[in-house]
C-alpha cells in the first residue's frame, strides 16, 4: 500500500446544459432526431455525446488533479456550482467522469446525504439495517454494531415504530447514527454536517474528528469555513470547475475568502444566486436568474443583517399568463420554511406574464435576517393554484454578520436567533 | 468492518475512469452486494402490504379472481378445451409462472426510477435494485403455489416424476422476467414512455400465451415460431410438470430456451452499458 490513498489525475466531466431543462426524452423526440440525423451528412455521434452539439455542453469539472494522504482529512470548498458536489459524485462512483483517472486504495465510503433509502412505513430497527446495507455494510457488522447505533441515536424507545412517526431530530440523529458506524478506509462527506440544529452539528463534527484521529482518510466538502479549518489539515479550493488551490487548509481559505470579497471568479458575479443557461424553447416557463442588487439597482455581492437588498428574478415564458403571481421562499438548510412572498395572494399585487424573458423584483428595505445560510427560492404561480415554475433546486444565500444592535461583542447569528429585530431594553 | 475484511484481506485499488463500448458484467462486485438485494426485496415486502387489510393474502387473491374470471368465460361460456383437465387447475397452473413473469417484468421495469433517491446518491451495483424486485416477485410465486399444492389435492391429481423438472421451469421464468425487466429498466431511464407501454404489452403477451388455452389450439406448423414467445414452453412446462399434460415439451422448450438466453445475454449488455448516464440520465 503506497503512501497516497487517493490520486486524482487531470479529471474532467462534461453535462449537456440542456438536460437540467429537458429532463428526460421522449422516444418520439428521439426518434425524429435520428431520423433528422440521417439528413445531416458527416456528422458522428457518440453515446456520451448524446444528440447535443458541442455548444450545449459545458464541463463541470476540468484537469482536476490532487493527492490525498493516507489519514489525510482534506476539506473541498467553492462556491455553488464550482463543481464539488461532482467530483464527489465521480469519487463515489455514482457518476462517470468523462476523461481523466482517479485511483482509489481501500474500500470506500460516501456520506453524500444522510438517511438515504429510509423508508417512511418501517421501523427504525428496520431501516438501520436498510440504510447499512446500502450504505455497503455486512449484516453481520450492523449486527454488531446495532446497539452503538441506537445508543448514539438515542431513540431507544422508538426503535420498533415506524419512522414516519419520528420527529425530524430523531430522524437526523438516527441517519447519522448508521452513517456515523460505516467504517471504511475512505470517508466522502458532503455537506451533511449543515443539517441540524447546532447541537447535532457540533456532535457529528465530534464524530467526524473520532474519524479522523482514527487514521482514517476523509474528504470533506463543505460550506462551513469554520468547520473546514478545524477538522482538515489540507484542501482543495474549486473555481469554476478547476483547481484554484491545493495545499494548507488555511491557504485554502483564505483564497476562498478573498474571492468571496473581490468577486474574482470565473462564474460569474456574486451577486447572481442563481442561473441557468441553455435552450428554454422546450419548457413553457423558468426561472433564468435570480440576482442580488443594491438600492442604485447595481449588482450586490453580499448581502448582510439589515441591508437594503432587492432580489431581482429573471424568467421566460412561452405563453402569456394573464392572472399569474411571483413567489420568494426563504428555507434554513433543514429546509424549514422561514419565509414565503408572494404577490398574490399575499401582497395582492396584480401581475401578468409575457411571452419571452421577464423580470419582477422583490425588495426589503432592512433585510431581517441573522448571519448564517439559508436555502432561496424563487417560483412563478398561478395565485392559489398550481406552480408554473421554480429554481431546479434552491440556492444558497448566505447573510454575513453585521452588529446591528451595536453591541461591540456579540453579532446576531443564525445558530442564537435568526430574525434581527429592531428592538429595545428599558431598565 | 471485520466481517468485510474477511472478504477483502487486502485494501482493494479502486479506478475510475471513462468506460468505453460494452462493460463488463462485474460479477464480483455483485457478489458483495447480495446482501442488499436481500434486503431491497424485503423492504419491498414489507412496504407493499402495509395498512393493507387483507395484507399478503393479496398474493392468492389475484391469480384466484383471475383463474375463476377465466373459467366462467373461457371454461364455461366460450367451451374452451382444457386437454382433459379440470378448467380451474388447467388455467391456474399457467397463471402461476406468468403471475411470477408479469409481476416481475411491471416491478423491475420501474424499479430504477423508482429507486432514483438511491441511484443519484450512493454507489452499488445497478444490477441490484431489477434483481430485488424478482426476489420480491418469488415470494408472491411461493404463496400462491401454496394454493396450487391445494387445489391439486382437491382434484385428486398425483404429480409424476416430470415434476423434479419444476425448478427448471421456474428458473426460466425469472430468467425470462429478469431479461424483459433489464431492457425495459434500463428504458424507463431515458424513455418514460415505458412506463405507458407496460400495461398494453402484459395484456397482449397474456393471450400471446397458452394460459386460458392449450397451446393444442396452436396450428402444428406454427408451433415452433409460437415458441418465439419464451413464456409458451414455460407455461407447457409447468403443466406438463405438475399436471402431466402432453408429452415433454421438446423443440418448443427449446425454442423458448434459446430466446430466453437471447435476451438476457443482450439485456444483460444494454443494462450495464446504460448503466454508467443513469445517475445523470433519472
Amino acid at each position: 500500500m503506497g503512501e497516497i490513498a487517493i490520486r486524482v489525475e487531470n479529471l474532467g466531466k462534461r453535462y449537456r446544459i440542456g438536460t437540467s431543462v429537458a429532463r428526460y426524452n421522449t422516444l418520439r423526440e428521439s426518434l425524429s432526431d435520428d431520423v433528422r440525423g440521417l439528413f445531416r451528412r458527416g456528422r458522428r455521434r457518440t453515446m456520451e455525446d448524446g444528440d447535443g452539439e458541442p455548444e450545449d455542453m459545458i464541463w463541470a469539472l476540468k484537469n482536476v488533479s490532487f493527492d490525498v494522504k493516507h489519514g489525510e482529512v482534506m476539506g473541498i470548498i467553492g462556491r455553488n456550482g464550482a463543481g464539488k458536489s461532482t467530483l464527489l459524485k465521480i469519487l463515489s462512483r455514482i457518476t462517470e467522469p468523462t476523461e481523466g483517472r482517479v485511483e482509489i486504495q481501500g474500500l470506500v465510503g460516501s456520506l453524500l446525504e444522510v438517511g438515504t433509502g429510509f423508508h417512511g412505513e418501517l421501523t427504525g430497527r428496520e431501516n438501520i439495517y436498510l440504510n447499512g446495507a446500502i450504505l455497503g455494510m455486512k449484516k453481520a457488522t450492523i449486527d454488531c454494531k446495532f446497539d452503538e447505533i441506537v445508543a448514539f441515536a438515542e431513540i431507544e424507545k422508538f426503535i420498533d415504530t415506524p419512522i414516519k412517526h419520528y420527529s425530524s431530530g430523531m430522524y437526523l440523529r438516527l441517519a447519522f447514527a448508521v452513517a456515523a458506524h460505516l467504517e471504511p478506509e475512505v470517508l466522502l462527506v458532503d455537506e451533511v454536517l449543515a443539517v441540524g440544529d447546532a447541537g447535532f452539528q457540533k456532535r457529528c463534527l465530534g464524530k467526524m474528528e473520532d474519524v479522523a484521529k482514527e487514521g482514517r482518510t476523509v474528504l470533506f466538502v463543505s460550506h462551513n469555513l469554520a468547520a473546514v479549518r478545524h477538522l482538515c489539515t489540507v484542501a482543495v479550493m474549486l473555481s469554476a470547475g478547476k483547481v484554484q488551490y491545493w495545499g494548507h487548509v488555511n491557504e485554502a481559505v483564505a483564497h476562498y475568502e478573498a474571492q468571496i470579497i473581490t468577486g474574482s471568479t470565473g462564474q460569474g458575479p456574486l451577486s447572481v444566486l442563481y442561473e441557468t443557461k441553455g435552450d428554454f424553447t422546450k419548457t413553457e416557463f423558468a426561472i433564468t436568474r435570480l440576482e442580488m442588487l443594491d438600492e442604485e439597482g447595481r449588482a450586490k455581492p453580499s448581502v448582510a443583517t439589515w441591508d437594503y437588498v432587492c432580489f431581482r428574478i429573471h424568467y421566460h415564458a412561452q405563453h402569456s399568463v394573464s392572472e399569474a403571481s411571483a413567489e420568494l421562499s426563504l428555507a434554513s438548510l433543514e429546509g424549514i420554511s422561514l419565509l414565503r412572498c408572494s404577490t398574490q395572494p399575499d401582497s395582492n399585487v396584480r401581475m401578468g406574464i409575457q411571452p419571452g424573458h421577464g423580470i419582477v423584483d422583490c425588495v426589503f428595505p432592512q433585510w431581517p435576517f441573522a448571519a448564517g445560510r439559508y436555502l432561496i427560492n424563487a417560483a412563478l404561480a398561478l395565485p392559489m393554484k398550481a406552480y408554473l415554475c421554480r429554481l431546479e433546486e434552491p440556492a444558497i444565500l448566505e447573510v454575513r454578520a453585521r452588529d446591528v444592535f451595536s453591541s461591540g461583542q456579540m453579532m446576531p447569528e443564525a445558530s442564537r436567533s435568526l430574525l434581527a429585530i429592531p428592538h429595545r431594553w428599558k431598565i | 468492518m471485520a466481517a468485510d475484511l474477511d472478504i477483502d484481506k487486502e485494501p482493494p485499488t479502486i479506478v475510475i475512469r471513462p468506460s468505453h463500448g460494452w462493460a463488463s458484467l462485474n460479477l464480483h462486485d455483485l457478489w458483495r452486494y447480495r446482501e442488499l438485494i436481500g434486503f431491497l426485496a424485503w423492504r419491498d415486502i414489507q412496504v407493499r402490504y402495509k395498512q393493507t387489510a387483507l395484507g399478503i393474502a393479496w398474493a392468492v387473491i389475484q391469480p384466484a379472481f383471475t383463474m375463476i374470471i377465466f373459467s366462467i368465460f373461457f371454461g364455461r361460456l366460450a367451451g374452451i378445451p382444457s386437454d382433459g383437465l379440470p378448467y380451474p387447475i388447467f388455467a391456474y397452473c399457467a397463471l402461476l409462472p406468468w403471475q411470477l413473469f408479469s409481476q416481475a417484468v411491471t416491478e423491475s421495469s420501474n424499479s430504477l426510477v423508482a429507486n432514483q433517491n438511491l441511484i443519484t446518491k450512493v454507489y452499488f451495483p445497478r444490477l441490484v435494485i431489477p434483481l430485488s424486485t424478482i426476489a420480491t416477485g418469488m415470494v408472491d410465486f411461493v404463496i400462491a403455489f401454496g394454493m396450487l399444492i391445494g387445489m391439486m389435492g382437491y382434484y385428486r391429481i398425483v404429480p409424476s416424476q416430470a415434476v423434479l423438472m419444476l425448478p427448471v421451469f421456474v428458473l426460466l421464468a425469472v430468467a425470462a422476467a429478469l431479461a424483459v425487466g433489464l431492457w425495459l429498466s434500463a428504458l424507463n431511464v431515458q424513455y418514460r414512455d415505458v412506463r405507458y407501454t407496460i400495461p398494453f404489452l402484459t395484456q397482449v403477451w397474456l393471450f400471446a400465451t397458452p394460459i386460458a388455452y392449450p397451446s393444442s389450439l396452436v396450428p402444428e406448423e406454427w408451433r415452433l415460431l409460437y415458441g418465439i414467445n419464451p413464456m409458451v414452453g414455460i407455461v407447457e412446462g409447468f403443466r406438463w410438470a405438475l399436471l402431466g399434460v402432453g408429452k415433454a415439451p421438446g423443440a418448443l422448450l427449446f425454442v423458448s430456451t434459446a430466446v430466453t438466453m437471447l435476451l438476457l445475454g443482450s439485456g444483460l449488455s444494454y443494462f450495464r452499458r446504460m448503466e454508467r448516464t443513469f445517475a445523470d440520465l433519472v
